[in-house]
């Protein structure tokens, strides 16, 4: 089936399998490959994007159910050269190791910052909970919320 | 494999009852697990979102009519928060943000799973489960609409459409035994009231949802009484023996989070 999707502010169109993810349809139809694809069960958050303004884990929204919608992916993010301030404070913060996680948490954290300019450390926990980090220990990352915020 | 995304409700019961095998998918949050791991091919699915008869809520004669594709976020931050307090607080506890952005109240009643976390709530506010189809509609309460293990009391040609719940106004808490405090599916789970009465109904510890009441002047044995109604099993999650012990704790908390 053709889904149109406006990502990141294009229209954009792909051929997809009825049973699809929209996280795969942006991985492997749209060449959009920030958003990561790990758990497959909204477990893991890596996936994180915006549908319509509002966080979600793409591995669990049926590309289907995007057609006619708007996503707003990590790729989306930085202006040009210029890393999004969430980005630029997670490079600052040292809150990036392998890598993987990052794209979601940092989705994530703009999500927070949009409707929290100002978020507590348990605020920023309970935004970032449905992200996991197998290598920092989240400690370098809620610094980096914290610093993205203060920045603001 | 077919995606069919009706724009009304009455199209959606039309392809319903057109198609009775097709698996409606709201929030997604249970149907892409079976999809992405290769569980289930469903010949016809019918993708609710775009119908906007099943959003939001409505007050009708003291009652409220949940809509079906009501999101736990909704729940948890919107304005019903004070009225469904037990509701909000089992809301809170499900998955992550985006699962809760997601997810939705029809599709936790759909899916019927013992570990729901907005079944036990519901079952101590006395709500009802609209279903619906072209012969008409009906109300189920949701101890009866839950009927075994993800199995519902859903004609075929039936979608869940709304919840109805008239708010006791009863001091009320939801309690929920897990690894840490996000992405968890319960252990065993709890909601409990003091209105007229003690009411109280747990998750992940019986098959179909199981109602315990009592006077409130028995509160002292209350919480023997709903560890004494579970129905727990062994499994991945937990032990039966722990979970009767959790609920027997849970229950005492929650007598002293409402009532004391």
């Amino acid at each position: 089936m053709r889904v149109t999707v406006r990502v990141n502010g294009e229209t954009r169109q792909a051929d997809c399998w009825e049973g699809e993810s929209l996280l795969f349809a942006l991985r492997e139809k749209l060449g959009l490959p920030g958003s990561k694809n790990a758990c497959e069960q909204g477990e893991c958050g890596s996936c994180s994007v915006l549908l319509d303004g509002v966080l979600v884990c793409s591995c669990l929204v049926l590309a289907a159910q995007a057609d006619g919608h708007e996503v707003a992916t990590v790729e989306g993010l930085a202006d040009g050269g210029e890393l999004h301030p969430v980005q630029q404070a997670f490079v600052d913060a040292g809150a990036v190791q392998c890598g993987f996680c990052t794209p979601g948490l940092v989705v994530a954290a703009v999500d927070l910052l949009r409707r929290n300019a100002s978020p507590s450390d348990d605020e920023i926990r309970e935004a970032l909970s449905g992200n996991l980090c197998r290598c920092t220990g989240y400690v370098k990352i809620v610094d980096a919320v914290r610093l993205a915020a203060e920045r603001a | 494999m077919d995606v069919l995304t009706p724009r009304t409700l009455d199209d959606a019961l039309a392809l319903k009852a057109e198609h009775r095998d097709a698996w409606p998918i709201q929030g997604g949050t249970d149907v892409l697990v079976a999809l992405n791991f290769d569980r289930a091919r469903p010949a016809v699915m019918l993708n609710l979102n775009e119908v906007a008869e099943l959003r939001g809520y409505e007050r009708a004669d003291g009652e409220l009519r949940l809509g079906a594709g009501l999101t736990y976020t909704e729940l948890e931050h919107g304005p019903l928060r004070d009225e469904l307090r037990a509701l909000s607080e089992a809301a809170r506890t499900v998955g992550s943000p985006q699962i809760r952005n997601r997810g939705t109240i029809g599709g936790n009643l759909g899916t019927a799973s013992p570990a729901g976390d907005a079944i036990p709530p519901l079952v101590v506010e006395g709500a009802e489960v609209e279903c619906a189809s072209v012969r008409g509609t009906r109300r189920v309460p949701v101890a009866e609409f839950v009927t075994g293990v993800k199995r519902n009391a859903l004609e075929p040609d039936e979608l869940v459409t709304a919840v109805w719940v008239r708010p006791s106004n009863a001091a009320q808490t939801f309690m929920k035994v897990g690894p840490r405090n996000a992405m968890v599916i319960a252990v065993c789970s709890l909601a409990l009231s003091a209105g007229d009465a003690l009411r109280a109904c747990f998750g992940s510890a019986s098959p179909r949802p199981v109602l315990v009441t009592a006077p409130l002047d028995e509160a002292a044995t209350f919480a023997e009484r709903v560890a004494e109604a579970a129905a727990p099993i062994d499994d991945v999650r937990g032990s039966a023996g722990y979970r009767r012990h959790a609920l027997r704790v849970l229950a005492e908390r929650a007598l002293k989070r409402v009532v004391l």
